[in-house]
């Protein structure tokens, strides 16, 4: 091969895989999603948690990716989980990280910036499974989501469902109204753009998606995050019988230390 | 040695800039890698290259055909323009505007030309990309880290 500064030999190296990669299965979500614990939280029992969901640096924030182009995902993922989306203060969440080292001795990267869960699907099919909603029905299978997602970013050309109709089968849901959508398109068509608005979508990104295009996506971040708090808020407070007064300032020394959503109850 | 590869991949590197292979989407690539993701423009890269290899291959296919369906065509045209963009493949997504435009018109023709054209430009790029990734992995690291500071 010729450079400007003279011919590179190349040599093609054994053993290394060029054309062939392990693909990304369909779902691909990374860290461990927040499930079942929101249920176990509602019921009020006492459960003792995996080291690897108590930890304080660990996601705040679930995003669902979808888009069925397999480079698009790695893209939007490492973008996602890149910025920083916290609402609260650097201190607490340093006061986290160290207190979470010590008790559980869990290496940080050391980043507050990396909070951000994120499921990539490749389809708006498997988007609609993954929020428990399916085809013919507005309100999932069971009475909760399985997990908490605190916005939904869609591709809008897809085979099959496209972004928009992904955007209106989620308003149609009562249950998954609420959850911020962002369409993302290559194309910029002014009317499609419209389109989504006026169907409900909260932001339209131009692709090539970019670091500087996240910071749109916080505030809707965030405003789903506290109203998730809030909810949740409201679904300890009905199950207050079981709480004494001693664990009602446990609770708001924890609500300083631990800002992680997922905090054991005891009744 | 390692100065004469570094010098070389800077050089790679910059004259694919420089002759439009590259834009500065791919730059925004770089930036994504760090020590939490060491790997990611290598990751991003090959699945683009993968990716590539399979669309261009329906491409041809579809255009093989008696009757072809360019509506078919075009959304495939328009997969390649997304994920080249994406990467900041630039001169091959640019490649990829015109295919889409043969497509609206019906040229099989222009479409075939178009074809001949993308996939030489995409093979040129993912041997550029295998020399960056394949054989210059550790001083591509270096690169980046330094070209962070000059950008």
């Amino acid at each position: 091969m010729m450079l400007p500064d003279g011919p590179i030999l190349v040599e093609s190296i054994p053993g290394k895989i060029w054309s062939k990669s392990a693909r990304d299965p369909a779902f691909h979500e990374s860290p461990p999603v927040l499930s079942s614990h929101r249920s176990t939280i509602r019921g009020g029992r006492s459960i003792s948690l995996p080291s690897s969901m108590a930890v304080a640096t660990e996601a705040q924030f679930h995003v669902l990716a979808v888009d069925d182009s397999l480079p698009d995902r790695k893209l939007i993922e490492r973008l996602l989980k890149t910025s920083s989306f916290q609402g609260t203060t650097r201190f607490s969440l340093l006061l986290a990280a160290l207190l979470s080292q010590l008790l559980w001795g869990l290496a940080s990267d050391g980043r507050f910036g990396s909070v951000c869960a994120v499921t990539a699907v490749d389809s708006g099919s498997k988007a609609l499974e993954f929020l428990g909603l399916h085809d013919h029905e507005e309100s999932p299978i069971s009475d909760q989501l399985d997990v908490a997602v605190n916005l939904i970013i869609t591709d809008y050309c897809m085979p099959g469902m496209t972004g928009y109709d992904l955007l209106k089968k989620i308003k149609e849901s009562s249950y998954l109204r609420d959850i911020p959508v962002v369409i993302m398109s290559s194309d910029n068509i002014p009317s499609r753009i419209n389109r989504c608005l006026e169907e409900g979508a909260d932001e339209f990104l131009l692709k090539p998606v970019r670091l500087s295009d996240m910071s749109k996506l916080k505030p809707h971040i965030l405003k789903s995050r506290c109203k998730e708090h809030y909810e949740q808020e409201q679904h300890l407070q009905s199950n207050s019988s079981c709480i004494s007064r001693d664990s009602h300032k446990r609770k708001a020394a924890d609500d300083e230390i631990l800002p992680s959503t997922i905090r054991p109850r005891h009744c | 040695m390692a100065a004469a590869l570094t010098n070389q991949l800077h050089a790679l590197v910059n004259n694919m800039f420089a002759t439009g292979l590259l834009d500065d989407q791919f730059q925004q690539l770089q930036m994504l890698q760090d020590s939490s993701a060491p790997d990611f423009v290598s990751e991003v890269v090959t699945l683009f290259c993968d990716d590539g290899e399979r669309i261009i291959g329906e491409l041809a296919r579809q255009l093989d055909k008696p009757n072809v369906d360019f509506d078919r065509v075009d959304s495939f045209a328009h997969q390649l323009k997304g994920s080249s963009a994406s990467v900041g493949a630039q001169q091959v997504k640019n490649t990829c505007i015109q295919f889409r435009e043969f497509c609206q018109q019906r040229s099989r023709d222009g479409c075939l030309k178009t074809l001949d054209l993308v996939r030489t430009e995409f093979y040129d790029l993912r041997n550029k990309f295998q020399v960056m990734l394949q054989v210059l992995p550790n001083v591509l690291k270096i690169h980046l880290t330094l070209s962070i500071e000059f950008h």
